[in-house]
């Protein structure tokens, strides 16, 4: 029997064979993929992902392709770091950082849904990858449709910032700037995925492409030897990511990969885009809609679709939700730089500050294993801290001057 | 002047296009979505929704010519109603 045993609906349970369909013709619900977890149980131990691939392909059998992975073939397996330094800083024993800022190719979570959503798109017979974007995800399908030698379109608010228009046209895709607001492109998007037979990831591709981020949750799991952590801080744009790990940790302990899974599912925005959280902190299940606000851009997402289940994941597993200013995602970056030496993007500053507000708080105790996800590069954002990282030291080539701005030797 | 309930349905072939729509919390008591059936040649199916007192959402199908239904939603953001996709937002 096949893994993959139908597209079901998230609301009313409606089934669909595994093409490329995203939304329940009966209730306009989301399609997630229904696995057959007694098959995937028989052929998937500790052994056979220890003895895989150094990528996230080594837990092929929980993700939604039927032959084998054809696109991405080196994302994920990225570090989990013991974050003494900065656990010392926050008063937490047992804090680890998942380093995604170093994932392949292009530097953020993204190759990890991405990767997915184009080894499935190809099984389907897809020639054309697509995608709506402001900014990692374009980078990340640009980057693995060059690779795969498809054809590709990204598309893109008009006033993007100049470096990240680059960073997606070095792999030639069609760039196709929008004149109008995010909520243009959006639009436009979601009515090109219906004219077009285009692999549109997060549109006709998504339910497909939000499996891979499960893989942040298994190798976690793996990499802590085979535990799932007490407590995790997840950065929420459209909430996807923090559903999917809370899913992935379910799912190693539904095929016996895990024996106890009580880990608290917590979520990160920033102040300025912060509807899921908002609505967390004032205890409804349902969130207001926002125009954002913020520098964290790859966060800013108004209406989350996934907004719904991420406050249902986060109540079921007993986490909790927090945002931070822009102030604060700016220290969480420096924060996390300046002890670990890692520099990660603005949604990285955000996961940081609301991990340091939880530790304070005493949400997340000190003995807690605890692991905070970093989600993409610095690189990519640096006009986030350009003016908080001080200016370099300027001298004219002659050992006199250097020694009078640093001191004598011997002397510190 | 016919009423606008009178006027015949559209005929095949009909567009489907499928939104989420929310209303503040101003707009709840009103019956917005007999109107938009009245004043333009569209077919509205509700699939799903929530109203409370404070805040309002539903995921709806227009069926119609697609000139008509684009004007159905510019109706429909005239009364105040948020209109986006039925993906919500994929920007990311």
């Amino acid at each position: 029997m096949a893994k993959m045993q139908a597209l079901m609906c998230r609301e009313c349970g409606k089934e669909y064979s595994t093409e490329a369909v995203h939304v329940c013709e009966l209730c306009f619900g989301p399609l997630e993929v229904k696995y057959n977890y007694d098959d995937i149980k028989e052929k998937m131990s500790r052994t056979s992902v220890e003895t895989g691939p150094k990528s996230l392909w080594r837990y092929k059998e929980l993700l939604p392709i039927e032959g084998h992975p054809t696109v991405g073939l080196h994302a994920g397996m990225t570090p989990l770091i013991h974050a003494r330094n900065l656990g010392a800083y926050l008063g937490l024993d047992n804090l680890y950082v998942k380093n995604d800022c170093v994932n392949h190719p292009t530097l953020s979570f993204k190759d990890r849904v991405v990767a997915v959503a184009l080894t499935r798109a190809r099984e389907l017979g897809y020639e054309t990858a697509a995608c709506a974007s402001t900014g990692n995800l374009a980078n990340s399908v640009a980057a693995h449709a060059a690779q795969a030698g498809m054809q590709c379109y990204v598309f893109i608010p008009g006033d993007l910032e100049a470096a990240k228009v680059l960073g997606n046209l070095i792999f030639r895709p069609k760039v196709v700037e929008i004149e109008g607001t995010y909520d243009d492109v959006n639009r436009l998007c979601s009515e090109i995925a219906g004219e077009r037979r285009w692999a549109f990831v997060n549109v006709n591709i998504r339910p497909y492409y939000a499996e891979g981020s499960k893989t942040l949750a298994f190798e976690v799991a793996e990499q802590l030897g085979w535990r799932a952590p007490d407590h995790v801080v997840v950065p929420m744009a459209s909430g996807s990511l923090l559903t999917k790990i809370w899913k992935g940790l379910n799912e190693f302990k539904k095929i016996g990969l895990l024996k106890e899974v009580s880990t608290k599912v917590n979520g990160a925005q920033a102040e300025g885009c912060s509807p899921i959280a908002t609505a967390f902190k004032n205890g409804r299940d349902f969130f207001q809609p926002v125009k954002p606000d913020t520098i964290a851009k790859s966060l800013a997402i108004g209406n989350p679709a996934d907004g719904y289940y991420a406050l249902k994941t986060a109540a079921e597993s007993g986490g909790a939700m927090e945002s931070v200013t822009d102030d604060e995602v700016i220290e969480g970056i420096n924060l996390l730089a300046q002890t670990e030496g890692i520099f990660a993007e603005t949604a990285g500053g955000v996961t940081i500050g609301v991990l340091r507000k939880l530790a304070k708080q005493g949400v997340i105790k000190k003995h807690e294993v605890t692991v905070a996800y970093i989600t993409g590069n610095g690189l990519k954002t640096q006009e986030a801290v350009m003016n908080s990282v001080g200016r370099p030291y300027r001298i004219p080539p002659s050992l006199v001057k250097f020694e009078q701005t640093f001191g004598q030797r011997g002397a510190s | 002047m016919k009423c606008p309930s009178c006027l015949p349905l559209p005929v095949e072939p009909m567009a489907k296009l499928r939104f989420h729509i929310r209303f503040p919390e101003e707009k709840i008591p009103e019956p917005i979505i007999y109107e938009i059936g009245h004043e333009y040649q569209v077919v509205t199916s509700i699939r799903r929704a929530d109203v409370r007192e404070t805040t309002g959402w539903m995921d709806i199908e227009l069926s119609g010519e697609t000139e008509e239904i684009e004007r159905a939603i510019e109706g429909l953001r005239h009364k105040g109603v948020l209109v986006d996709p039925i993906e919500l937002n994929v920007v990311e």
